[in-house]
């Protein structure tokens, strides 16, 4: 298969993933036991109170049109208005908070790829020996790290003892660069604003070492048995025969092979860190996508809430799109 | 049947060498904190609902882990937290399984378009940040320990199809499965007889991997306001509780539930590992 050929098959291919996403997050938000009307407005709310929302919602239609309706919103871009607050478009307001995540999901995963290879190829290079099982210990341990608990502690120490860095928030008051990608450390750079560029990479840093570090440990074993399977095989053995260094080795021939298999995890491993910043967004004040649907689900809009797992949906279809297409385009023999 | 030989099972754990002992030390951690849970009664020194103390007095003989930020003592809510956990894990895994695993025996044994379309599904919903999921589903069901366990048992359902349909798929193949049905076994025999007790062990390891990450998504809900409500005691709710203090450096009532939320988890980790490497290590041979 030419690599085009592959690329339209995984686009068709993505597309009755999204369609499966959006029905789960569909059935989720209508047929789960509970009526969302009553969900928004609690128990105590007048019946025709609850009707008007109903009818204003389109709740009061039968099911199947609701799902046309929904579907058909969707292909044309509107995700529905907010219920609280000016009634701001949905997808308005899911603009304003991504950025946030995305930098954040980058610092993480920047400080996950470089752990985990790090420890990763320790444990590949000496396996079997004490450096071996300790990574694995660490590889367990950090995964079990709950990252609250994790934040507050790195916050203690590196903001409230030794006042290095920033407890939480994007940046600080005044020096928010002009908003050109949405990200603090791009738009500064872009704006050659050298104070937004040190707050923002300042507040960046517990953060996305937070979320990075509980995730490396996936990395860890990942590289590590990458690694190992490489090592042993022929083409390494000719090179020591061939009396290169093992530096050289390592760096130039095995690391390069090994980490081919490593990207297919990335689509997945991405979804982990969306999770994961959920978390540490609530933890750092972080005002990304995790804090603004956990804050929403507390004054129940149930548009924006319905709107904003729509989007995790697609965001993730397409990470796994991209994902798959790069995998194709560095290892030709997974096109066939 | 064999019966459980207590110095053969010592021996081979130190055979398994690193595996062994991070399943012991995983197996005691998990049945400390069951033990905590089944007998919180008789562990717990206070009621943890009740307000027995000041706000935030530091540990001390009489609150051995202090007391929360509105003077409950924090070690009796820890207890009887392990409660709120166990029950809510314990309840969205049997969920997850009771769905998962028939769904992939079917998938992987049917095969054609049923095992495509189910697999897709699946894998889409597999594909999907987890904590996220149980989030929009929370959100809608509402605070509670069932509505928690659903919100989880739907996270997890796919890990368990993914799982017993790829063995199903290499078992289906193999000579013994050919033999009985060349001896005129039913479809149903077959899965209940030679499949079934094949895929059982591996089970046994991705519950307790699985069950490691469903205690981190938990408490994960939990310190978001959307498990258990108020006053039940619940690790991940009592850690948010205390975050406002944490930082002017009153740290236990956050520490305690924390750190039992990652030993948990940890302890569930360490027993999947060494019991992988370990059922690993005996096909092997």
């Amino acid at each position: 298969m030419s690599l085009r050929a592959y690329v339209i098959t995984r686009i068709l291919m993505t597309i009755p993933m999204i369609l499966i996403l959006l029905t789960l997050v569909f059935l989720v938000m209508r047929v789960l036991p509970g009526n969302p009307v009553i969900a928004i407005v609690g128990m105590k709310a007048s019946p025709q109170y609850i009707k008007k929302l109903e009818h204003q919602l389109g709740l009061d239609k039968p099911l199947w049109l609701q799902y046309v309706d929904y579907l058909g919103n969707l292909l044309r871009g509107d995700l529905g208005r907010s219920m609280i607050w000016g009634k701001r478009p949905v997808i308005q307001e899911i603009m304003d908070h991504f950025p946030a995540t995305l930098e954040l999901t980058i610092g993480g995963f920047l400080v996950s790829v470089i752990l985990g290879l790090a420890t990763g190829m320790v444990a590949g290079i000496r396996s079997g020996g004490k450096l071996d099982a300790s990574m694995r210990i660490y590889s367990i341990t950090v995964y079990s790290l709950f990252i609250p608990l994790l934040g507050m502690m790195l916050q203690l120490v590196f903001g409230v003892w030794l006042h290095l860095l920033p407890v939480g928030g994007r940046i600080d008051p005044g020096l928010e660069p002009p908003a050109i990608t949405g990200l603090y450390v791009l738009d500064s750079l872009l704006a050659l604003k050298l104070d937004s560029l040190t707050s923002a990479l300042a507040h960046l840093v517990l953060p996305s070492f937070t979320l990075g570090l509980v995730l490396s440990g996936i990395y860890t074993r990942l590289v590590r048995s990458s690694l190992m399977e490489v090592l042993g095989q022929d083409f390494i053995r000719a090179c020591k025969a061939r009396g290169l260094p093992g530096r050289a080795i390592l760096f130039r021939h095995a690391l390069k092979n090994a980490l081919i298999p490593i990207l297919t995890m990335m689509g997945l491993q991405f979804a982990l860190l969306l999770a994961g910043a959920v978390l540490t967004e609530t933890t750092f004040s972080w005002p990304g996508m995790g804090t603004f649907l956990v804050e929403r689900i507390t004054y129940r809009d149930f548009t924006t809430i319905q709107g904003s797992i729509v989007f995790y949906a697609l965001f993730v279809a397409l990470v796994s799109l991209v994902v798959d297409l790069v995998y194709a385009y560095v290892d030709p023999r997974i096109r066939y | 049947m064999r019966t459980f030989n207590v110095s053969r099972f010592l021996d081979s754990v130190r055979d398994a060498g690193l595996d062994g002992y991070m399943m012991v030390a995983g197996l005691l951690i998990v049945v400390t904190v069951l033990i905590m849970a089944v007998f919180a009664e008789f562990i717990a020194p206070y009621d943890p609902v009740k307000i027995v103390g000041m706000p935030v007095t530091p540990p001390s003989p009489k609150f051995p882990w202090g007391t929360d930020t509105i003077g409950r003592d924090v070690f009796s809510r820890v207890v009887y937290g392990s409660r709120t956990i166990m029950v809510v894990i314990l309840m969205s895994t049997a969920l997850s399984m009771l769905i998962g695993i028939p769904l992939g025996l079917i998938s992987g044994y049917v095969g054609g378009s049923l095992d495509r379309v189910l697999s897709l599904i699946m894998d889409s919903i597999y594909a999907f940040p987890g904590l996220i999921l149980a989030i929009a589903v929370a959100a809608m069901l509402g605070p509670g320990i069932y509505n928690t366990s659903i919100s989880l048992a739907v996270v997890y359902i796919p890990t368990y199809f993914r799982m017993v349909r790829g063995q199903v798929l290499s078992l289906r193949e193999q000579l013994f499965v050919e033999a009985a049905r060349a001896l005129g076994a039913t479809d149903w025999r077959i899965l209940r007889k030679y499949i079934f007790p094949n895929v059982f062990f591996i089970i046994a390891v991705v519950f307790s991997l699985n069950v490691a990450d469903a205690i981190l998504t938990e408490a994960g809900l939990s310190f978001l306001g959307l498990s258990v409500p108020a006053p039940t005691p619940d690790w991940g709710f009592d850690l948010k509780n205390g975050q406002r203090y944490f930082l002017s450096g009153k740290w236990w009532p956050v520490m305690f539930p924390g750190l039992m939320i990652i030993l948990l988890a940890l302890g569930f980790g360490l027993l999947g590992e060494g019991l992988n490497r370990m059922l690993g290590q005996k096909e092997v041979r």
